[in-house]
């Protein structure tokens, strides 16, 4: 284990990988027996996490398909899930088996991938309530699986994390953690470190209390929770919690720098990603934005959402945290991705840790102690000025602040941020990360008449709108050391899918109106594209097959919350259906329609 | 809509025969909230349950229902699907609907325990500086009920206590908890839209005094006083028609329901 560590800081560090992988992790043919995620993640044959590997690099090792060849892209094989909600997740590959889950109601599906056309080997329904739809805040959708000691491990919107027999299907054990009833659902993709299940909850926009649990990989008993608001035992702040920044540090931060007992009802949920370091010893993610989103109601930083933690994984004791948006005042959650790298910072050799922000920063941060090395746009930002170097502070530009009574125009980025919960990608070849995002501002009243029968009929108040230069989506490479853009693709639509990058120098990402594209991950160029039957919000992957050949797998199906304008049919001609999309995105409709499919691609197709 | 044409022609037979085994009796579609008391239930214990009731037999109609929890997606998943054909209570304009003539005018109440003298009436009274006041908070694009606002702008955050808007919704009363809080003495006081803070203070273990919000309004853009409707589908001008009628005709009906219900009311609703 401490080898497969190794190899992937070396890969960090971008030394030449060697792309066959060591004979202890070759693929499996079929057999599951390999357990360690720590272990499995360095082997390029197989896809068993998301993110890739525990650095979140989204980096495959295959050069089977190159620069040369990809235009000679093909479909292998397809299959349709049947639902028409976003769908988001990342398929998994362990041996010879493909797995997929589903948007709600979250079916599992286990591909053969050793017979022609990658029959079902078996599926699992788990049901989930029909009534957690309704307290789903953006559409309906589940970030993926993660496997691990011969179990699927997933989360559904209702709420339960369940470990599945990866060989048979058959449920392990089936763990209800979120209250549909209080408004807390269950999205994000777990995580396995060192025999826990790390998973967290949704649900930010009513009034819940986000939390991340671990749950023992056996038993799926609690081994801890730590909240991201309240009082420091409930946060699971100790004595060996060092944030960087003065500011971070105090007792019960959690509780004080919220107006009353705000913090209770205070967001902060956990629905994004989770990296680890297993030299350091700490666990990454983000917390989302405080509730509710009228930054009026709630004076004070409010910690301890939309920034990050870090953890260690045996107790969930916090280490350190940096919080991206102190009283955040545009739903800038901090969810978004934590990709860690070994960089050369101003000549000196960092471990760092790599964050595309809702808030249009592009943060480098030591991943040891939490300080920020750099942070800069990645686009058109003009609500902040960067970060105070001194004090880890955003500088906020008060004219495009939220003021009660007053429509504030034109505040860039608008409420889903220069990017939300789409995964960018890190090549060790290239040095650069590959980020999918938006170029959307805003105009924002904060005062809307909501007549309250107790429950809402929400009224809405903000119109997204096109940034400057009027495309919606952006894909950017961007170098981190040099803190600036190598290149970048204007996209008509927002991208809300993940990025993959490949050892063959190849960068995968998909469009909402369903083009499945492949550049050059040097130069941008673009050298194949294939159009899906609906538009694409999921996360590329890459394996190598029994057959060994490379291929690359995606979901397509549009939804999510910027897509939910075509896959919950809403009105096109009002502005604020869906939060603001439906004016951002009115003619998403007449681009593409709703329906989950996967898609395998390989050099000949299918062949 | 040629369906509803079809089918008022189908209820006036059915009144005429004044049977309603007949096979054509006419069917009134509803689209509530199972578990949403004082205005519905599965049960059919909510005031709007009986107004429904109330215009069913005035119209000589068998009355459906499609439950679905009033939370993000409830007029979409049910009026805009076509799986029902009333709301029976909206705002008056409320936009994603077509709304009949207002058939009560309701306020947000401060509610308070009458032991503890509290007996707030206005938003700009000092001692909201020194109570602990409930108020209900959501947190969608920015919005938030009126109450909420109102304090934020008056700088009463920090003895403020949010109840999330939904409640919890496993138990049989979500809205219950914001009046509960203040039958315990949890909060001093709470700012609660009428007709729930009138339904749950008739069951306090405590009297409580409920005095409607002054101002009656912070500005156009933010009243406590709404006028409420029946909503149906925004092209549903024949059944929009026929509810405003029922509405005129049977206002002393209304109002007696309204009256059990301890809904307390605002003039000029109508």
């Amino acid at each position: 284990m401490a080898a497969a560590a190794a190899a992937v800081l070396a890969a960090c560090q971008g030394q030449t990988l060697d792309t066959s992988p060591p004979a202890s992790v070759r693929p499996l043919n079929g057999s599951l027996t390999a357990s360690d995620p720590a272990q499995l993640q360095t082997d390029d044959g197989q896809w068993v996490m998301p993110a890739k590997n525990y650095s979140s690099t989204r980096f495959s090792g295959l050069n089977q398909i190159t620069t040369a060849n990809v235009s000679r892209l093909g479909v292998a094989w397809t299959f349709s899930t049947g639902m028409v909600a976003g769908h988001e997740a990342a398929p998994l590959v362990v041996g010879s088996t493909m797995f997929v889950v589903t948007p709600f109601p979250n079916i599992v599906y286990a591909f053969d991938l050793s017979r022609p056309g990658a029959p079902l080997k078996w599926q699992y329904d788990p049901k989930p309530l029909g009534a957690s739809k309704g307290v789903a805040c953006c559409d309906t959708v589940n970030r993926g699986a993660v496997y691990a000691d011969g179990a699927i491990f997933f989360n559904t919107l209702d709420g339960r994390t369940i470990a599945l027999d990866a060989a048979t299907g058959q449920p392990r054990w089936i763990t209800p953690l979120a209250d549909i009833n209080k408004g807390e659902s269950m999205t994000m993709a777990p995580l396995v470190v060192k025999g826990k299940v790390l998973v967290g909850n949704s649900g930010g926009e009513f009034g819940v209390r986000g939390w991340l649990t671990a749950l023992d990989a056996g038993s799926g008993s609690i081994a801890w929770r730590a909240y991201s608001t309240g009082p420091d035992k409930d946060v699971l702040i100790g004595p060996s919690f060092t944030p960087h920044y003065d500011g971070d540090r105090g007792k019960d931060l959690g509780m004080t720098t919220w107006p009353g007992e705000a913090w209770r009802t205070g967001g902060g949920t956990v629905w994004g990603w989770i990296s680890y370091d297993p030299e350091l010893n700490l666990l990454y993610y983000g917390t989302a934005n405080p509730g509710p989103w009228n930054p009026d109601q709630r004076p004070g930083d409010n910690k301890w959402t939309a920034g990050i933690f870090a953890r260690v994984p045996e107790t969930g004791e916090a280490r350190w945290f940096y919080q991206t948006s102190p009283h955040d005042l545009f739903d800038h959650d901090g969810v978004n991705e934590v990709v860690l790298a070994n960089l050369a910072v101003d000549g000196q050799q960092r471990k760092v840790a790599m964050r595309a922000d809702r808030n249009g920063l592009f943060y480098v941060l030591d991943r040891a102690t939490g300080e920020v090395l750099s942070a800069a746009p990645f686009g058109y930002v003009n609500s902040n000025r960067g970060v105070d170097m001194k004090t880890g502070r955003l500088i906020e530009v008060k004219e495009k602040a939220p003021r009660l009574g007053v429509v504030v125009r034109d505040i860039c980025p608008a409420a889903p941020g220069m990017k939300d919960w789409q995964p960018m990608s890190f090549s060790p070849q290239t040095g650069l990360v590959y980020i999918p995002h938006q170029n959307l501002c805003e105009d924002l009243e904060t005062m809307t008449t909501s007549y309250i029968a107790g429950t809402p009929f929400v009224g809405a108040s903000v119109v997204y709108k096109a940034g400057p230069g009027g495309n919606r989506g952006v894909v950017t490479a961007w170098n981190p050391v040099s803190a600036q853009p190598a290149w970048t693709i204007k996209e008509h639509f927002p991208v809300w899918s993940g990025t993959l990058v490949t050892a063959g120098d190849v960068l995968f990402y998909g469009t909402m109106d369903g083009w499945f594209k492949a550049v050059n991950a040097k130069s941008g160029e673009e050298l194949w594209r294939f159009k899906c039957g609906s538009g694409i919000i999921g996360q590329p992957v890459s394996y190598r097959g029994p057959d060994g050949r490379q291929y690359v797998a995606v979901l397509a199906g549009v939804g999510g919350w910027a897509g939910a304008i075509v896959s919950a049919d809403l009105d096109p001609r009002d502005a604020t259906a869906g939060n603001g999309w439906g004016g951002a995105l009115a003619d998403l409709k007449d681009a593409t329609t709703r329906g989950g499919m996967l898609y395998v691609f390989a050099i000949g197709g299918g062949q | 809509m040629s369906r509803l044409r079809g089918l008022a022609a189908a209820a006036l037979a059915g009144s005429l025969l004044g049977s309603a085994s007949c096979r054509d009796v006419r069917v009134i579609r509803v689209c509530a909230d199972p578990n949403n008391l004082p205005f519905s239930n599965e049960a059919r214990e909510g005031f709007e349950n009986r107004i429904a009731a109330l215009l069913a037999a005035d119209r000589g109609a068998r009355l459906e229902y499609t439950w679905w929890a009033q939370r993000r997606g409830f007029v979409r998943n049910t009026l805009q699907a076509g799986a029902c054909d009333v709301v029976m209570g909206v705002p008056s304009g409320f936009e994603p609907t077509r709304t009949s003539r207002p058939y009560y005018r309701s306020t947000y109440v401060f509610a308070a325990r009458r032991d503890r003298g509290a007996r707030l009436a206005s938003l700009d009274d000092p001692r909201l500086r020194e109570l602990r006041i409930g108020v209900q908070m959501i947190g969608d694009d920015f919005a938030n009920t009126p109450p909420a606002h109102a304090l934020a702008r008056r700088g009463l955050v920090r003895n403020v206590v949010g109840f999330p808007v939904y409640g919890d919704y496993s138990r049989p009363a979500p809205l219950s908890a914001i009046v509960d809080a203040v039958d315990r003495g949890d909060v001093d006081a709470a700012v609660v839209w009428g007709p729930a803070a009138g339904y749950f203070a008739k069951a306090a273990q405590h009297p409580l005094e409920l005095t409607p919000v002054s101002p009656q309004g912070d500005s156009p853009a933010l009243p406590f006083v709404f006028d409420i409707s029946m909503g149906v589908r925004r092209g549903d001008a024949g059944l929009q028609a026929e509810l405003d009628d029922f509405i005129g005709r049977r206002r002393a009906d209304i109002d007696r329901i309204l009256d059990d219900y301890g809904v307390p009311r605002i003039e000029g609703g109508r």
